[in-house]
């Protein structure tokens, strides 16, 4: 089919790389402001903390030390980022992730359960919550935030009596204790790193070939190449960095990627390819930007409201077992207290709407290691834990509001 | 009474349709005809049953008694899921398109195609395009744009597009032009042309006369329920189907001058 010259100019005209930025800066100054706000939060960060902590905050332990800290809010946040894109709210999340730690760690010291038994067990845990809170939204229709809220003291209550009172149970599975303990042999990062690297770079030049074979849209090659060269220098040179010894004596070698980050790669991977490749995912993003649109076209927005609630409390447990891991122990105030709020925060700094429609997974780990990094530089200044509520409880309203301007400012120009 | 004398069947035909909301009848005994590669303007003041008729046809609201007919055979219309199947589509005035996706997301939303487990793009971009050029929409820079990108214009361009990728027979229509300004409107009124030239049965709702008198082929007048009127445009003029719409007869059209009120 011939189309006249006329039509889709954009899609016909070879871009440039210069006019591929020019429409990005024509689309950030229209509110659509996508990962800036968190990548540049995070450099002024890193930057800051580089400043005022310069022998501990960029030393080799300490950013180990980072990407293990940021590993539970990432999930969780991941998990958030679903159910924010329906515009609904999850504040039950946190408190989930302790519910299923406990009972993994239960299962574990009282039955003498292996973690393959545990494991499974825990993300049931968080899968029949999930079912429970999306029957009650979508179905009963209750507003997910006094659903969440009723359950946000419900479940303290159930890690409490499940824990006990002023307990603590250990954990000691060797496979858990690993995850946020142990690293990598060297040849394996290396090894993952390189592969991901490769096929990163080939699944997007075999896209942009076809593409450009078939005359569809596509972004310009130079800005194709450069993600690649970015996401590539960030792969190997934290897999450099990671690789560094970092023991504190000099006896004794200790160096590696974490195991656990694999783990969140393979997440955030997989909640990508779903929310952008399949059906699955781009009715969700239906429903979040008109579910009435989304009804009439036939979409059974029913079951998708019960479904993201589904998958954010499975990867609330996901993200309980993480900290129960990294922490050696489930406590019974596990995922209370400001959990929920950090992840919540990390999902809308990267860039995640709370009015819904807008967010991506990658939102989880750009937000979750801003956060991270705030939560960490505060620590080694040695600031007091009310400073540190202050701080991050301040850094989620500005993201809150940076979101609810862009929003306005997109109405503004019809974007 | 010059009346529904086409050569052709019509592609959709309405007969002695009856609906009752628990006691207020909405529709009485309405006979109407929709023809291939014609442009029927459907009029009527508010309340008189517009909006249940099409919803009637749409399977949203089924009927109480009568029949359809469509392309001669006698069919029945009960959940939108039968509408679809024969080919009708409905293009609503709240256009329901989601903002936050680009048009082809919009177009294909809730058919999407997909190769095994992933949706294909590929496919769904070219359709996309090949429709809106087909129509000879020449105002979009890019079927990738959003739609909250878009002037009124063309997201009712987009939202009829979208009716017109599925093979449909028939386009309803209701108040395109409703809230949009004087060039979008000509753009758009362009477009419900276009379509009825590439074979569709148009219906087209409005409450402006100068719409209806620039595209329809036939004028439907609807008045309390009833079929006051149904006629070629060239057999009345804009004060006669005024008339029809607000008193329900103009002279020896309508409804007190027919023998029985149908």
């Amino acid at each position: 089919m011939k189309v006249a010259d006329a039509d889709f100019a954009l899609d016909r005209r070879e871009q440039t790389v210069t006019s591929a930025v020019r429409d990005y800066w024509a689309r950030v100054r229209g509110g659509e402001l996508g990962a800036l706000p968190s990548i540049f939060s995070l450099a002024s960060l890193v930057i800051l903390f580089t400043a005022l902590r310069p022998e501990t905050f960029l030393s080799e332990r300490n950013i180990a030390n980072l990407f293990v800290q940021a590993m539970s809010v990432t999930i969780l946040a991941l998990g958030l980022v679903f159910v924010l894109l329906l515009g609904e709210i999850d504040l039950s999340a946190g408190v989930t992730s302790g519910v299923c730690a406990a009972v993994m760690a239960k299962l574990m010291t009282e039955a003498g359960q292996p973690w393959y038994v545990t494991v499974p067990a825990a993300l049931l845990t968080g899968l029949v919550i999930g079912t429970c809170i999306g029957l009650l939204v979508a179905v009963v229709r209750i507003p997910s935030f006094v659903v969440t809220l009723a359950l946000f003291l419900g479940l303290q209550g159930v890690t409490l009596r499940l824990i006990g009172e002023g307990g603590t149970v250990p954990v000691r599975d060797e496979v858990i204790v690993a995850l946020a303990n142990d690293n990598m042999p060297i040849w394996l990062g290396w090894t993952l790193a390189v592969l991901c690297t490769a096929w990163f770079a080939a699944s997007q030049l075999l896209r942009w070939r076809r593409q450009r074979r078939r005359g569809l849209a596509r972004r310009p090659l130079g800005l194709v190449l450069a993600q690649i060269a970015v996401v590539g220098a960030a792969l190997l040179g934290l897999t450099f960095l990671m690789g560094l010894d970092r023991a504190p004596s000099p006896a004794i070698v200790l160096n590696g990627v974490p195991w656990g980050v694999p783990l969140v790669g393979v997440l955030v991977i997989t909640a990508t390819f779903v929310l952008n490749r399949t059906v699955y995912g781009r009715h969700v993003y239906a429903v979040g930007g008109n579910a009435e649109a989304a009804r009439r076209a036939g979409i059974h927005v029913t079951a998708i409201r019960m479904s993201v609630f589904m998958i954010a409390s499975t990867l609330a447990a996901v993200a309980g077992m993480v900290d129960a891991s990294r922490l050696n122990s489930v406590t019974p105030d596990a995922g209370a207290g400001n959990v929920l709020l950090y992840a919540v925060g990390a999902a809308v700094i990267g860039g995640t709407s709370l009015f819904g429609g807008k967010g991506r997974a990658r939102d989880a780990v750009l937000g979750g290691l801003v956060v991270t990094v705030i939560i960490n530089g505060l620590g080694l200044l040695g600031s007091p834990a009310y400073m540190q509520m202050l701080i991050t409880g301040g850094v989620l309203l500005l993201a809150a509001s940076i979101d609810a301007l862009a929003r306005r400012r997109q109405a503004a120009t019809g974007r | 009474m010059a009346d529904v004398a086409d050569e052709k069947t019509p592609v959709l035909r309405l007969a002695g349709v009856n609906k009752s909301f628990g006691a207020v009848k909405v529709l009485h005994d309405v006979d109407f005809a929709v023809y291939r590669g014609k442009v029927t303007a459907l009029v009527g003041d508010n309340g008189a049953g517009k909006s249940t008729l099409i919803k009637c046809i749409a399977g949203i609201h089924p009927i109480d008694s009568g029949q359809f007919y469509f392309e001669g055979r006698p069919v029945s219309i009960s959940t939108p899921r039968d509408a679809a199947a024969l080919g009708i589509e409905v293009v609503y005035q709240d256009l329901a398109l989601a903002d936050n996706l680009d048009i082809v997301q919009n177009m294909f939303l809730g058919r999407e195609r997909r190769r095994g487990l992933v949706l294909d793009e590929a496919s769904m971009e070219e359709s996309a395009r090949q429709t809106l050029s087909k129509l000879s929409v020449r105002t979009v820079k890019s079927v990738r744009q959003l739609v909250s990108s878009l002037s009124g214009g063309q997201r009712q361009t987009v939202a009829i597009a979208k009716a017109v990728l599925w093979e449909s027979k028939v386009v309803i229509l209701d108040e395109p032009t409703a809230a949009l300004g004087v060039a979008q409107t000509r753009q758009v009124l362009e477009l419900v042309r276009r379509l009825a030239d590439t074979g569709h049965a148009v219906v087209l709702i409005s409450h402006n006369m100068n719409d209806v008198f620039e595209v329809a082929d036939r004028i439907t007048a609807l008045y309390l329920g009833r079929v006051a009127a149904d006629v070629a445009r060239e057999e009345v003029t804009s004060t006669q189907v005024v008339e029809l719409i607000t008193a329900g007869r103009s002279g020896d059209l309508g409804l007190a001058s027919t023998a029985e009120s149908m």
